[in-house]
């Protein structure tokens, strides 16, 4: 049984993560949340990166976010990766599984998932 | 929208944007039916944008000139028989005490009704994107009560992030565990 008490556990653990994360985060991880990704599948895409970024130990440099409307609609579900000094990469029509790829190819492994990005759509 | 817990995760993003500081999310359900109440003390709207909310183009969002929300929630209410109800004070006109509430109303048993889906997972999804605003989630069902009321969470956190993976996990199963309770 969940008490509100285990809270305080959690807060004691989390203290020292705290330190450690600052200064680190390198990688920014972006999902559209507007009416247009949600409908689309935005929510399952969203809670497997910010699952599967935590499972990969990768918490400490890439932060998983949410965003509105990105504004191309038509090809949400949209997972943005946004890192320093390297260019945007967009990736559109995503699912839980695609998202699964992307934390370990691209956020672990460190190479995008062309096949996934919206410079590969046609249409 | 397959799930009506995926309204509750859009239209709550509404209250979110007009900077509520607390979003109260209420579901009360019977056998045939179902109300869902969204509640926050947010700007409000005012007499003007609230007389055309549902229309789809009206919306505040800036990429295109159409917003579903409303209007999706509006059709999937109506089209079991039930409705859907906006009230707002807007902040201008109500300095002390304003807000938004969204009223619908669903008959279950109607073959067109949505069916309410994971629940637990967009109320995760707006912890997890908005951290620092607090939500009140209330799941009146014949049986029982599921609750949780981030403002309990945040006192014994403290200044942890209601966002940090471990919270969210811990909020994710103190739900589910109430869902599984008998």
């Amino acid at each position: 049984m969940k008490t509100l008490a285990e809270l305080q556990a959690i807060k004691e653990k989390m203290k020292n993560k705290v330190v450690l994360r600052e200064g680190g985060e390198a990688i920014r991880v972006v999902v559209g949340m507007a009416t247009c990704g949600i409908s689309a599948g935005a929510r399952p895409v969203l809670n497997t990166l910010v699952e599967e970024v935590n499972n990969s130990g990768l918490a400490s440099k890439v932060t998983v976010s949410q965003t509105g409307c990105i504004g191309l609609c038509q090809y949400e579900p949209i997972v943005e990766i946004i890192e320093a000094g390297k260019e945007k990469v967009t990736y559109v029509k995503i699912d839980a599984e695609k998202a699964k790829r992307i934390v370990k190819e691209h956020l672990d492994g460190g190479k995008v998932v062309t096949e996934f990005t919206i410079a590969n759509q046609n249409a | 929208m397959k799930e009506l817990s995926l309204n509750i995760l859009d239209i709550a993003e509404n209250s979110v944007k007009a900077k509520a500081t607390l979003t109260e999310i209420l579901l009360d359900e019977t056998d045939n039916r179902l109300t869902l109440t969204i509640k926050d003390n947010g700007c409000g709207m005012t007499a003007e944008i609230l007389a055309n909310v549902t229309d789809p183009f009206c919306t505040t969002r800036t990429t295109r000139k159409v917003g579903l929300g409303l209007p999706f929630l509006k059709l999937q209410a109506e089209q079991t028989g039930g409705n859907l109800k906006i009230a707002s004070k807007y902040i201008d006109d109500f300095p002390q005490e304003h807000g938004t509430t969204v009223t619908a109303t669903f008959n279950k048993n109607h073959i067109d009704y949505t069916p309410l889906g994971d629940v637990v997972s967009s109320i995760i999804t707006l912890i997890h994107g908005h951290p620092d605003t607090d939500f009140l989630f209330l799941h009146k069902l014949c049986s029982k009560e599921i609750s949780l009321d981030t403002r309990q969470v945040r006192e014994i956190l403290g200044d942890i992030p209601l966002n940090s993976f471990e919270v969210i996990k811990w909020i994710e199963e103190y739900l589910k565990e109430q869902y599984s309770e008998n």
